[in-house]
């Protein structure tokens, strides 16, 4: 099982748009998943939606997630410690711009990358 | 620590917000992203329906509980740094705190939020009210509770010329000058609610 992308937006537009690029490259090689949005529909993130994404796509490979902005960021590093400790070390925030840094993780991990190469990969964009 | 008080601080820090959550917002409009008193008026009103069960559980765990109902309910990055503040503070205190305590309490919610956001003090963001009423609290002169909001307020009033380092409000550079900090704002509105209670109720 390859590693799992979620990327995590304030916009669900634009969490499916970054989907469905990452889909273009992948196919059905790597699982995805997308959440965008508050509770009550406002552009914002959801700890309770991001915690439904990481878990639809969750395996023993881990998952990388990209985020957007500060919210995104702050409440998957929440949600991420509440998580069982069995999972917790499993799933990375990858430092990499929302767009180009899933596309490139879940290129990566189409060739079977371990986790902390397709977060490498991703944050590669961030030190150019 | 008795019922009665208890009720009246968690009324107070719900009506803190929804007496001033437009403002809050326009506040955030004007260097952010227009949605800080919407967040936290839908964490609050979580507050308020849960106000019974909350009435009956013992400080520690109220705090607790507070902190992940405005972790899961408030949304963007003010859940997780308000939900850090109340869960902290419920593990540093016992159910009834003395001076002291609520000082190391404070001091320690204050270092978590400060953890969990990546940020420190002068950067414009709500830390710019916690460590100075911190700090006050932890100064050897006990603090009535009206020095302390009087602090607050001060700290809040302070982050006005600062151009903000951290936050949506980073993306506008200079031209985050010369507006409060919705976060700051927010914080010492909660502060001066929780202030006049204690003022009130207790000796």
């Amino acid at each position: 099982m390859n590693v799992a992308i979620v990327i995590v937006s304030h916009s669900p537009k634009v969490a499916e748009g970054a989907a469905d690029m990452v889909r273009q490259m992948v196919g059905d090689s790597v699982s995805i998943a997308h959440t965008g949005g508050t509770d009550d529909d406002r552009l914002g993130t959801s700890i309770e939606r991001i915690g439904k994404a990481i878990e639809s796509v969750w395996c023993e490979a881990g998952v990388a997630v990209l985020v957007d902005l500060g919210g995104a960021e702050t409440n998957t590093e929440m949600l991420i410690e509440m998580l069982d400790k069995s999972q917790r070390g499993r799933i990375v925030i990858c430092n990499a711009p929302i767009v180009e840094g899933a596309v490139i993780a879940a290129t990566e991990a189409s060739g079977g990358s371990p986790l902390e190469k397709v977060r490498a990969a991703a944050e590669e964009l961030s030190a150019q | 620590m008795d019922t009665h008080l208890k009720v009246a601080l968690l009324d107070a820090l719900i009506a803190a917000v929804l007496d001033n959550w437009e403002m809050l917002t326009e506040l955030d409009r004007a260097i952010g992203d227009a949605d800080h008193g919407i967040n936290l008026k839908r964490g609050v009103e979580a507050l308020q329906a849960d106000r019974d069960r909350l009435s009956t559980l013992a400080l520690p765990e109220a705090l607790a509980s507070i902190g992940r109902t405005l972790v899961m309910t408030v949304g963007g990055a003010s859940g997780p740094l308000f939900g850090t503040f109340f869960m902290e503070l419920g593990k540093a205190l016992e159910d009834s705190p003395n001076r002291a305590d609520l000082a190391a309490g404070m001091a320690s919610a204050s270092a978590a939020v400060a953890a969990r956001g990546k940020s420190t003090l002068g950067q414009k963001t709500l830390l710019d009210v916690l460590l100075p009423v911190s700090d006050r609290l932890a100064a050897g002169e006990p603090a009535k509770p009206g020095d302390v909001a009087h602090v607050a307020a001060a700290a809040a009033e302070a982050t006005v010329p600062v151009v903000a380092q951290r936050g949506r409000a980073s993306f506008l550079g200079q031209r985050s000058a010369g507006h409060m900090d919705p976060g700051a704002c927010s914080c010492m509105l909660m502060i001066a609610a929780v202030c006049r209670v204690l003022e009130e109720e207790t000796p």
